[in-house]
């Protein structure tokens, strides 16, 4: 009853910083990309709960005119729901039928740059507006009532390899959204633009230019083609007024030859101001990576006891298969140990910098190296429960054999400089694994019979909702891992689930193949 | 209505990015082109484009690829439900492998010295080849269908596959053997499998599906079920086996 009663009073009303700061109060609408600034991707939602979850149904189906990759997280407003398509479409649903309610449809020229695959993320909203990053570089505020173009901002020339495919992260009166292209040798960097009126507020360039402190790090001119792309939506802490956000490998992926020395900030956490876009620590995860193990997944921040101290953290199940533990007001070391096979580390050392096994870098002949190209996690999210304090990752199980090519670098062209295979023979597997958060130590796995690429939603309800390449959606016991429902939704899921309440019912939403599912139990 | 127009108008556009002639067709390129083809194609098609594991690319026709662009596409994107893997080069370097592979075509193919008449009746008589593979509409079910792969693999393949079957199993292939809840016992090749379920077709053809909770035991190998035929038929009785083979050329 005081649910709907706040829900009334909020009806129509525009989104604050203020109400995304304590999302937390709203569960009814799911106002971010990962449902809060701490990358939690948790919903305090618990009418869906161990108990009846086995009587969920979809209660409606929407499904995209477009064969690509459908990555999207819903975002939801006041029964209404906002949602990317490929290419860089945007679409506003009736939460109650599924039905649309405007379309905004953005023509792409057909020279736009993707390494894998013309997908998007997901909105960010903030105010009356509704944000979405495009293909073609661009960033467009869309006004959310009717999807009318409020402002077009282009981010940089798409022409020389750039593209936007992240959900931008709306944080006070700025809209900041990072770039794609880690495969064509750009310049990475993270930009913040103002929410109203579409003027760039700061750019961080994620590879130094000459005279900056780490391009000392790059041999020769490499900087110019560095990578280190921004292409998936960070966390964000108003105590420390920071933005966390992970950066992507150094270009070119697998031709380490022509760019000696550690390549900062590539595979980095940055903890940047988000007022004034300064640096204020990095922590990087690989070294002058061979394996295009971008650091570009989602960073979890809790507070929690640490070997008997209080402290800020910041969670990270990191592609190079090490799950690592920073205190995120300094950025310091405090965890790092395997959560999936790797073979290309003995161990970190207590700085948390990697000590290489010999012989892993990629060779013409081939190099089998674990975790694969894909890693141990990837863009897809995690999720944490503060409900039963434990950290759910769907967790990537493969190696790869590694190729060391040539690398010539032409604008607007991959710049891989090498390549990767299966090894024959070797199974690959996955599983959604629960862990304690502050030691790393798992607490429960659920086996999957193949490689995921696709998130967790936990929620109050004691569940953790997720996908298979299959087109299986499923639920869990969050304490136990215990398989509670499923359901074939028909084509290989790709998304990350997300929760809200339409009327008086919960729902639980996730794409599968080319569909968007609201389910619900009637 | 007009977006509709516009989104497939726009779809059509990208497909037509890709250029229908090979730009890249010197001398150069095709070296290139070579150099990379061993380094990622040799493995599976044979540095000859002979064929193994993979097709048989010394062919005049690529049934896959008759056009350059159908030809860009198979090396850009992979074969869907084969082991051929979508490849990560640059567009450059796809057109110089794509060159040379139409230089294979032009290659004289090792000469077949078997008799194929005599072989096609060893496949059906003597061999017991027919029992489990079909050409055209006779044959069973239980190896793969054969019409048509002498356009797909060389004979020097098709000899040692004769030979020695176990030497090159495709990767998905599993024979399984199940052992029901209820104390029933099935065994076949798994035609699917995920998380949640195993599917599988018995030695009489029959389908079955079950879920991994009604499992209670399952054994999975990559065997070929397929016999050797060394010595179970004569070294001309291969040569005629595999000449017949090699004229099976499909409907294409």
């Amino acid at each position: 009853m005081r649910l709907l009663l706040f829900c009334a009073l909020t009806l129509g009303a525009q989104v604050t910083h203020e109400r995304l700061l304590k999302a937390e109060r709203e569960p009814h609408n799911w106002l971010t990309y990962s449902g809060n600034f701490a990358g939690h991707r948790y919903s305090p939602l618990n009418q869906i709960n161990t108990s009846n979850v086995s009587k969920l149904k979809p209660a409606w189906v929407y499904q995209t005119n477009s064969l690509q990759k459908f990555e999207t997280t819903p975002i939801v407003l006041d029964g209404v729901m906002y949602i990317t398509e490929s290419s860089s479409h945007v679409t506003a649903l009736d939460t109650k039928t599924g039905r649309t309610l405007w379309r905004y449809r953005r023509p792409m020229p057909d020279d736009i740059k993707v390494c894998c695959g013309q997908v998007n993320r997901g909105v960010a909203i903030l105010g009356d507006l509704v944000y979405v990053g495009t293909l073609d570089s661009h960033l467009i505020a869309l006004d959310a009532k009717t999807g009318a173009v409020r402002w077009d901002t282009n981010v940089i020339d798409y022409k020389a390899g750039y593209s936007i495919t992240v959900a931008p992260l709306a944080l006070k009166d700025k809209i900041v959204v990072g770039i794609a292209g880690g495969e064509y040798g750009i310049r990475g960097f993270l930009d913040a633009y103002d929410a109203k009126t579409g003027k760039r507020a700061w750019r961080f360039y994620t590879v130094p230019g000459p005279g900056e402190k780490g391009n000392e790090t790059w041999a020769n001119d490499s900087w110019k083609r560095g990578a280190a792309a921004t292409w998936v939506t960070g966390a964000y802490d108003p105590d420390t007024n920071l933005v966390y956000w992970g950066t992507g490998n150094p270009g070119p992926d697998w031709n380490g030859d022509v760019r000696k020395g550690d390549n900062l900030y590539s595979d980095c956490m940055l903890a940047i101001d988000a007022d004034t876009g300064k640096l204020k620590w990095y922590f990087q995860f690989t070294p002058h990576d061979v394996h295009d193990w971008d650091a570009t997944e989602v960073p979890v921040l809790i507070d929690a006891e640490f070997r008997g101290a209080k402290r800020k953290l910041l969670l990270f199940p990191n592609r190079n298969a090490f799950y690592y533990v920073l205190d995120r007001v300094t950025g310091q070391f405090l965890l790092g140990k395997p959560y999936a096979k790797q073979t290309w580390a003995k161990g970190l050392d207590d700085n948390g910098r990697p000590m290489r096994n010999e012989n892993t870098a990629p060779t013409v002949q081939g190099t089998v190296v674990f975790p694969s190209v894909g890693g141990a996690n990837n863009w897809y999210s995690p999720s944490y429960s503060p409900q039963n304090q434990l950290l759910y990752i769907a967790v990537r199980e493969a190696g790869h054999i590694y190729y060391f090519g040539e690398a010539e670098f032409k604008e607007g062209e991959q710049y891989n400089g090498g390549g990767f295979r299966s090894i024959p023979g070797e199974p690959e597997w996955g599983a959604i694994r629960a862990y304690n958060p502050t030691t790393g130590e798992a607490k429960w796995e659920f086996k999957m019979s193949s490689l995921p690429f696709s998130g967790v939603l936990s929620t109050a309800g004691n569940l953790v909702f997720g996908t298979t390449a299959e087109g299986q959606v499923f639920a869990l016991q969050g304490d136990t891992g215990r398989l509670l429902w499923r359901f074939q939704g028909g084509g290989n899921a790709r998304g990350n689930a997300m929760s809200y309440m339409s009327g008086d019912k919960q729902h639980v939403a996730v794409t599968i193949g080319n569909s968007l599912y609201a389910f619900v139990v009637e | 209505m007009i977006w509709w127009a516009a989104i497939a108008l726009f779809q059509q556009t990208i497909a037509l990015d890709i250029p229908s002639k090979n730009p890249n067709t010197s001398e150069a390129d095709v070296a290139a082109g070579r150099k990379l083809f061993n380094g990622r194609c040799a493995g599976c098609h044979g540095p000859a484009g002979e064929g193994g594991k993979g097709a048989n690319l010394a062919v005049p026709r690529l049934t896959r690829a008759q056009e350059d662009r159908a030809l860009y596409r198979v090396i850009r994107y992979g074969v869907p439900d084969t082991e051929m893997p979508a490849s990560l080069m640059d567009a450059h370097e796809i057109w110089q492998v794509a060159a040379f592979v139409r230089t294979l075509g032009r290659v004289q193919s090792a000469a077949v010295t078997g008799n194929a008449a005599n072989g096609a009746s060893l496949f059906k008589g003597k061999g017991g080849c027919i029992g489990c593979h079909t050409v055209g509409l006779e044959g069973g079910r239980s190896g793969p269908a054969l019409s048509g792969v002498g356009a797909r693999r060389g004979a020097q393949h098709l000899r040692a596959k004769l030979l020695d079957p176990s030497a090159s199993v495709p990767e998905n292939f599993r024979m399984v053997q199940i052992t029901t809840r209820d104390g029933k016992t099935i065994r076949g090749q798994q035609l699917n499998e995920d998380t949640f379920s195993v599917q599988l077709r018995d030695g009489a053809d029959r389908f079955h599906s079950l879920w991994r909770e009604d499992i209670t035991a399952i054994t999975s190998e990559r065997k070929t079920p397929m016999p050797s035929y060394k010595g179970r038929l004569s070294e001309s009785e291969i040569d005629d086996v595999v000449a017949y083979m090699a004229s099976l050329r499909g409907d294409q």
